[in-house]
């Protein structure tokens, strides 16, 4: 009976062995381990057995069902690793087709400066202020010390609608309204951006419509330095914190002292080349102090606020910031443009 | 302004710094020097030659040769110029010389003839055309008797010499003189101003006997004087008058014209010379125009004037236009003997006037307009006279007629060095300021109390206030030298408002859903405002004179600018384009504006092409009509308005009548979907081509509940998908309603999730399948409550649109 035990575990083994699917192993489990299998027909003849063999035989007869068993779990386990093996096998893609293009658009030039300069400002305590792009004369000129014969209106030939209404040369007039809404008492911190319109032939440096961003400051005792203050840190923030800027004097009938804010040249940090025209600067902003009958005609008293503004065209911002040549792609909408701005 | 290096050293001390240097001077102090202008760069070899001898080309009729002594050497040079003769000075590029235009000159044969070098026109030697006089444009330069032959050309010429062209600021009308840029060097470089000499002898005869003057409106013309010539000769001035004229970017003349103009640019003073037999009367008046008088101008133009003009007039016909420009008839030419000087002193505001209703702007009335220095116009006339006395050959006569209202007292400026620091945040001493004021030639004292008191002379009346004062000591001291600080004032914290924040959340949702933001021009043609509008538009905002038609009228739509971006990729094979636009549109009204314009901002896109590709995978999705309502439905889920949008078909003439849709939001009106019209498409040579517009003020202003989180169910839902079979003309939101109003507060959910049309259905029929989602969030549904509803629901779709379910 031992011999036979031993015999069925050989043969079992075997043909485990040689099995070559699960169907095979189970196959093979149901010959040897079902009930109607030769193991349990050779336990059966245990009942002429003496009483000392018989727990011997029953114990082998359970330790070849167990070797059994576990030959036909590890063959099974084997044969699943090989079919998941298999199975992987036929699975495989080509990792270097191009993926599911996920469709995006894209913030416009313009667009992304002016929001990255209204952040700026903003964290600098400033509100973001709009007005109307028709505007009366009063608001564009009068109000910012331009009256109707003054010489500096010839700098900025514009496009009337009726006798007193043209379309805004600059967003001044917005900064205007506004302090005109405080009655006299600030802070005003405020920036505007917006379109504006003057009278030019449109070539790759003119625009007869373009962007501005004009930004205002009155509080008692504001000084030149605090401009300043203010825009090195609004050019820092922007250009990169290894660039200066340099006030140099000029001329708004809106501000006085006025100035024009250059900034050091970010590609020959100062040493000169094409793009800064070798000067080593290039222009970016105008300002300047607030000029009090400004200040007087929306309210404030001179005597106790003052204040400073200033003003940057976004076409130039964005001209050099994204080394674009030509005036003109903003307004085009090229695709193939805009496409490139996706990155912003 | 154009200031040649060379002349300016006349006036200030400027050797020790290169013109460059100056430039840079000048810049930073806030007279920017736009160009700096080399007049001969590289240019030598060119010496003043004696034609000694001058003949025909044997074989060239056009051609001569000369015999040409060069000072240390007699060369053969071959001359094509019409005017050369022998006896002239001329200017001879030598062998080797390169001339501006590039020509280096060479010995060479003519025609079988040597040549050793070239005699040059001014042309050659880099001087412009216009600039060049008259009697030489068409040939060689000769130069008058007095230039040394051998000498340097170039020298002779002044072109050794650079030119600061200035960007002058309206307030900087000082610096349109030669004397005022010396001015304002020597307060840079602190050092002193030479005025140049102004001796004349006067004979017994008065000016006063030969010539009255009246002015009729003191407050147009504050000062007119009048100085007598006699006995002059009209000839070519002296050969440095004409050298820095040319510098300066004036065309010599004749010595008196020359004379005129070189004192203008000197003193910034403009001068007129009548000549006194041609003036017509012994007496000028000076008084406005009668509307409808003519004038026949210098350049030989008639000029109508109205009484906004002023005019210098022999008592009864205008002799030149005040301040602008002289009449032809008393023109000084070449027969003149007698002069007639001007120096007036016209308000800017009356020269502007006119220059500007006749369209005629002049060295002189540049000045004008912008203000010369009133105090400085007898110094200027009486260097004028000098020089007419020494380069005319002229007589003058004893003092001048004149008559003068300008106010005698100076202004003064009062401030406190506490109230320029407090400007400027600077911490300066009086003492300092003074020391400033004193470079800048503007006698200042400090009175008690740290008050500065500040004489203005009349040669800068841009200095009115305190802040001016600061303005000069800020840009002596250097802005580099100003503190930087920030503001002590109130800490506010800045923000966008509400419109502002959901305008860029609108933006940002457009991008991330795949259209690329175009901006558009406002101005647009008439034909466009009539296009795609929103609702009916009173009127249109129009500019006056526009550049061109294109650009005549504001927009009352974002579309037909979009349609044009399109057309303008597809034009260029981007078939595939997809843009929004947000910006205003401009509403006016019927008839004349009597206020501003409606301003109202909109939100437009054009979508045309394949909306999505995957490539190799071969799928693609065109765009249609559901693309684009599925991007507005989008918006409006990301601006929490889902519930208050709703589409119902559109009448508008410009959109497909089948395919668009009138957008509500809370049932108004406030926006267009569709496809754009077969028929406006091939207006434009579009492609099939949708749009839409949203009146995103009336959008962005609803308030929006604050977003707050809805309890996830507890309890289990329940599905039941229907088909049903719906007349076709039935829209599907209406079936929808039906089955929501039915559902009640158990239905929850309602999803259309199949559409078929065809055979298999009666004609006239649709099929609509819905998927059902029941929930109640306080219990368990059961399967019959369920049922009951959902029966409820059947019963209606059949009662109230004839709905059956499909079999
Ligand atoms: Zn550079």
């Amino acid at each position: 009976m031992i011999d036979r035990l031993q015999e069925l575990r050989e043969e079992a083994l075997q043909e485990l062995e040689k099995a070559s699917s699960v169907k095979d192993i189970d196959e093979v489990r149901v010959k040897y381990l079902g009930k109607k299998g030769p193991i349990t027909e050779v336990l059966r003849g245990m009942g002429k057995l003496s009483a000392e063999e018989r727990p011997k035989v029953g114990q082998l007869a359970n330790e070849v069902r167990e070797d059994i068993q576990a030959k036909v779990e590890e063959k099974t386990e084997e044969m699943e690793a090989a079919a998941l093996e298999a199975q992987l096998a036929s699975e495989r893609i080509d990792v270097t087709l191009p993926g599911r293009e996920v469709k995006r658009g894209a913030r416009h030039p313009l667009t992304a400066v002016i929001e990255e300069i209204e952040d700026i400002f903003i964290g600098l305590g400033f509100q973001v202020t709009e007005g109307p792009e028709v505007e009366t004369d009063y608001y564009n000129f009068e109000a910012l010390n331009l009256p109707p014969d003054h010489p500096a209106r010839d700098m900025q030939d514009s496009f009337y609608v009726t006798d007193d209404m043209l379309l805004r040369t600059q967003t001044s007039p917005v900064q205007a309204r506004t302090m005109e809404k405080h009655n006299g008492v600030g802070p005003v911190k405020i920036i505007c951006p917006g379109k504006v319109y003057r009278r030019d032939d449109d070539d790759a440096t003119h625009s007869h419509q373009f962007m501005q961003i004009e930004g205002l400051y009155v509080d008692k005792g504001v000084r030149m330095s605090d401009l300043k203050g203010i825009l090195n840190t609004f050019v820092k923030n922007y250009f990169g914190a290894e660039r200066n800027i340099r006030l140099r004097p000029s001329f708004f009938p809106f501000t006085e002292p006025s100035v024009e804010v250059d900034v050091s040249c970010g590609i020959c940090a100062g040493e000169g080349c094409r793009v800064c025209k070798q000067s080593g600067w290039i222009e970016v902003l105008g300002a300047g102090m607030v000029h009090p009958r400004v200040l007087e005609m929306s309210g404030f008293d001179a005597k106790e606020y003052s204040g400073f503004a200033f003003g940057m065209g976004v076409e130039r911002f964005a001209l050099l910031k994204y080394g674009i040549d030509d005036i003109r792609h903003f307004y085009t909408n090229d695709i193939r443009f805009l496409d490139q701005f996706k990155r912003v | 302004m154009l200031v040649s290096y060379e002349w300016l050293k006349e006036y200030v001390e400027i050797g020790d710094l290169t013109p460059e240097e100056v430039a840079e001077k000048l810049t930073r102090g806030g007279v920017e020097v736009d160009v700096i202008i080399p007049r001969s760069e590289g240019l030598d070899h060119v010496v003043v030659g004696y034609v000694e001898e001058c003949q025909q080309h044997p074989n060239a009729d056009k051609l001569n040769i000369c015999q040409v002594n060069t000072g240390e050497e007699t060369a053969q040079i071959i001359c094509g110029a019409p005017n050369v003769a022998a006896g002239q000075r001329v200017a001879v590029a030598k062998p080797g010389a390169r001339l501006p235009g590039g020509i280096k000159i060479k010995k060479a044969k003519l025609r079988g003839e040597r040549s050793e070098g070239m005699i040059c026109s001014l042309q050659e030697l880099g001087i412009e055309q216009k600039l060049v006089t008259k009697e030489f444009i068409d040939g060689i330069y000769v130069f008058p008797e007095e230039a040394k032959v051998g000498e340097d050309a170039v020298e002779q010429l002044g072109l050794r010499d650079t030119v600061l062209e200035l960007d002058l600021t309206p307030n900087r009308a000082d610096c349109l003189s030669m004397i005022g840029v010396a001015y304002e060097m020597a307060a840079l470089l602190d050092r002193e101003v030479r005025h140049p000499g102004n001796d004349f002898h006067e004979s017994e005869e008065a000016a006063s006997d030969v010539v009255s003057v009246h002015i009729d409106v003191p407050e147009d013309n504050p000062y007119y004087g009048a100085h007598v010539i006699k006995n002059v000769t009209i000839k070519p001035s002296p050969m440095w008058i004409q050298n820095r004229l040319t510098a300066a970017g004036i065309r010599p003349i004749n010595n008196v014209v020359d004379i005129t103009n070189y004192v203008l640019l000197e003193y910034g003073q403009p001068l007129h010379a009548f000549d006194l037999h041609r003036f017509g009367s012994n007496q000028i008046v000076v008084r406005r125009a009668e509307n409808g008088e003519k004038i026949t101008t210098l350049d030989d133009e008639v000029r109508t004037l109205t009484e906004d003009h002023m005019v210098i007039t022999n008592g009864t016909e205008p002799t030149a236009l005040a301040g602008v420009m002289g009449g032809a008839f008393s023109e000084v030419q070449n027969d003149t003997t007698t002069i007639l000087l001007e120096a007036a002193y016209f308000t800017p505001s009356r020269v502007r006037k006119a220059s500007k209703d006749l369209g005629l702007r002049s060295e002189s009335s540049i000045r004008f307009e912008k203000g010369i220095d009133s105090g400085r116009v007898e110094e200027a006339a009486e260097r004028a006279v000098s020089l007419l006395e020494k380069y005319a050959d002229g007589v003058v006569l004893k003092g001048k007629v004149h008559e003068d209202y300008r106010p005698k007292e100076h202004r003064t400026i009062t401030t406190t060095s506490e109230r320029l620091n407090q400007i400027l945040g600077t911490d300066l001493k009086a003492d300092e300021m003074l020391s400033i004021f004193r470079r800048l030639r503007l006698e200042a004292k400090t009175e008690t109390e740290d008050r500065l008191v500040v004489n203005i002379p009349s040669r800068r009346p841009d200095l009115e206030i305190e802040e001016d004062l600061s303005e000069e000591v800020a840009r002596l001291y250097g802005y580099d030298r100003i503190p930087v600080t920030l503001p002590e004032g109130i800490t506010t914290p800045g923000s966008l408002t509400p419109v502002q924040k959901k305008r860029r959340k609108v933006r940002r949702y457009l991008e991330a859903s795949g259209l690329h933001e175009a901006i558009t021009y406002s101005l647009t043609s008439k034909k466009k405002t009539q296009q795609f509008l929103l609702n009916d538009v009173s009127g249109t905002v129009e500019v006056s004179l526009p550049m061109s038609e294109e650009r005549s009228t504001m927009r009352t739509s974002l579309i037909p600018h979009l349609l044009d971006a399109v057309q303008y990729n597809q034009n260029r094979q981007m078939n595939d384009t997809a843009v929004f636009e947000l910006g205003s549109v401009f509403i006016g009204e019927e008839g004349e504006l009597t206020r501003q314009p409606e301003e109202k901002t909109m939100l437009g896109a054009a979508i045309s092409g394949t909306w999505e590709v995957q490539l190799w995978q071969g799928e693609k999705t065109e765009t249609d009509f559901y693309v684009v309502k599925g991007i507005i439905e989008g918006l409006f889920e990301e601006l929490q308005f889902s519930h208050a949008l709703s589409f119902t078909p559109s009448k508008k003439g410009e959109l497909h009548p089948g395919r668009s849709a009138d957008i509500l939001f809370n049932d108004r009106n406030i926006g267009f979907i569709g496809q754009v019209h077969p028929r406006t498409a091939k207006e434009w040579g579009l492609k099939e081509t949708y749009v839409f517009q949203l009146d995103l003020d009336l959008l962005l202003t609803e308030e929006t509940n604050t977003l707050s989180y809805e309890p996830l169910p507890r309890y289990p839902s329940i599905a039941r998908d229907i088909a049903l079979v719906v007349n076709k003309d039935i829209p599907a939101a209406e079936v929808k309603e039906v089955i929501e109003n039915a559902g009640g507060t158990l239905l929850k959910n309602v999803t259309l999730f199949d559409l078929y049309e065809g055979e298999k259905l009666e004609a006239g029929k649709k099929s609509l399948a819905f998927s059902l989602v029941y929930l109640d969030p306080e219990r368990t549904l059961t399967d019959e409550e369920v049922t009951k509803t959902h029966e409820n629901v059947l019963v209606d779709l059949k009662e109230k649109l004839d709905v059956e379910l499909r079999r």
